[in-house]
């Protein structure tokens, strides 16, 4: 999977949980929770949505890891590219 | 025009959602109203055949107005009144009117497969059609995994997009919030109790459970708390229910509502029916998606009629204690803070625990500070035994 694709998963699992969310105004370094108010039930479901898209499971402990953009891409890279 | 609060003097029809001739069972969605907490689904609460629409779309009605007849089975067809009339026949109950848990689909058919509520409401959400799965439940019941499974392989839905609220719909929530508080702590005597439970216990049960359930099933701690708030009840069950014509009336179930922030401003606490009895993974199922509608799409009018008693959690936000404001007529509001570690006395050794702030307010006419006192200790014993929760 590309880095491409794998962005686009993001965004689409992202809107999907706030859609007012406009993807060209994600600022990649900004924590979902500082960005969008994002609360624990917002981060459940797009890990939800991730696993749905991507098939990639991420523990509970992890939530911190994919809580921005950026580290979500760079994260989920890395379990893709293990796989 | 069903109210949903004492708060709520009318509401705008926006769509029908069934016609004339249409036959609905009794929790079916039959029309959208634009309140002041926003678009709402509204639900009948009689089968039979629609006979009428009775007010057009775009429409502001005074709540108790009918707006539609249904006619039952054998009952003839209602004559055509000239103009929408002030109702003394509401299509649905203005209040907290007991009832059963809404269903809204067709009654089940005797050899139909048994469907958890939670199964029910997310193949709802994601599109599947029940009858084409094959439960793994017990006897044979369809369970949330079948659901999850079911839509994960078929493509998925593509959501509605979200009301983008006017700056009238902002302002018309905030003037609700406004009535309903002033009037809060205009009429009711607060009373204000706090505790500090430990909650270590219950988060290293939870993050066992959570280890060994899949994504879709994992549990927040809110959850948790929710539930616990509901049981307790059970022991002071003078905290749960009503103020009204200056004398208390019990709620006829626990129907906690959950305060939701929503995150164009406001907040709503639609409740989990009987939340006291269902599953811990039923409660979760429910609480999540009752946030997901109340965020990004509609809630039902009877979700926001039923709370017999609301909890609210700020938490997240950093927050160590709440102090909240009963929603009227309710009773009693249960507060959760942030989780943090602190110093904890265990067995004579001190140890760094996780704990939370509890709060209660409640209201003075209904019960007193004893018994307010009672329910937060019941809510931490509850704590201590997260598995019996489950």
């Amino acid at each position: 999977m590309t880095e491409d694709e794998i962005r686009a998963a993001v965004l689409a699992a992202l809107t999907g949980v706030a859609p007012d969310i406009e993807d060209e105004t994600v600022d990649p370094a900004t924590p979902f929770r500082d960005q969008f108010d994002f609360d624990s039930m917002d981060l459940l479901n797009f890990a939800i949505a991730l696993h749905r898209s991507l098939g990639v499971e991420i523990p509970e402990i992890d939530y911190p890891k994919v809580a921005s953009l950026e580290g979500c891409l760079g994260y989920l890279s890395g379990k893709l590219q293990d796989a | 025009m069903p109210s949903l609060g004492s708060d709520m003097e009318a509401g705008t029809l926006v769509e029908w959602l069934v016609k004339p001739g249409d036959t609905v069972a009794r929790g079916d969605i039959v029309a959208v109203v634009e309140t002041q907490k926003g678009a709402i689904e509204i639900e009948t609460f009689q089968a039979g055949v629609v006979d009428r629409l009775v007010v057009e779309p775009g429409t502001e009605v005074p709540v108790g107005t009918v707006i539609a007849h249904i006619r039952g089975e054998g009952e003839p067809a209602a004559p055509a009144p000239e103009t929408p009339t002030p109702a003394s026949e509401p299509v649905a109950p203005k209040a907290a009117k007991p009832r059963k848990p809404a269903e809204p689909t067709a009654p089940a058919a005797a050899s139909r497969a048994r469907v958890s509520p939670a199964a029910r409401q997310r193949a709802r959400d994601l599109g599947v059609d029940l009858e084409t799965l094959t439960g793994t439940g017990a006897d044979g019941a369809v369970t949330l995994v079948d659901v999850e499974r079911a839509g994960a392989a078929a493509p998925a839905p593509v959501p509605a997009p979200a009301a983008k609220p006017t700056g009238d719909a902002a302002a018309a929530m905030r003037r609700a919030i406004a009535a309903a508080m002033a009037r809060s702590k205009r009429e009711i005597p607060h009373y204000y109790l706090a505790t500090t439970i430990d909650l270590t216990r219950a988060l290293d049960w939870l993050e066992t459970e959570n280890r060994r359930r899949p994504v879709a099933e994992r549990l927040l701690y809110g959850a948790l708390l929710i539930k616990a708030a509901a049981l307790a009840l059970k022991e002071v069950p003078e905290l749960n229910g009503f103020w009204r014509d200056d004398a208390f009336v019990p709620g006829t179930g626990i129907h906690v509502g959950a305060a939701i922030a929503l995150r164009r401003g406001g907040l709503v606490a639609p409740a989990i029916r009987d939340t006291d009895t269902r599953e811990l993974g039923d409660v979760m199922a429910a609480f999540r998606d009752l946030v997901q509608r109340a965020r990004t799409g509609r809630l039902r009018a009877s979700e926001l009629s039923d709370p017999t008693v609301t909890v609210t959690s700020l938490g997240e936000n950093g927050v160590e204690t709440v102090f909240p404001v009963i929603y009227p007529p309710q009773v009693a509001i249960v507060g959760f803070g942030s989780v943090v570690e602190r110093p904890w006395s265990v067995d004579g050794t001190i140890e760094s625990r996780r704990v939370i702030s509890a709060s209660l307010a409640a209201d003075h006419r209904a019960s007193d500070g004893h018994r307010g006192a009672l329910y937060l200790r019941a809510l931490d014993r509850l704590l201590q035994t997260p598995e019996t929760l489950a």
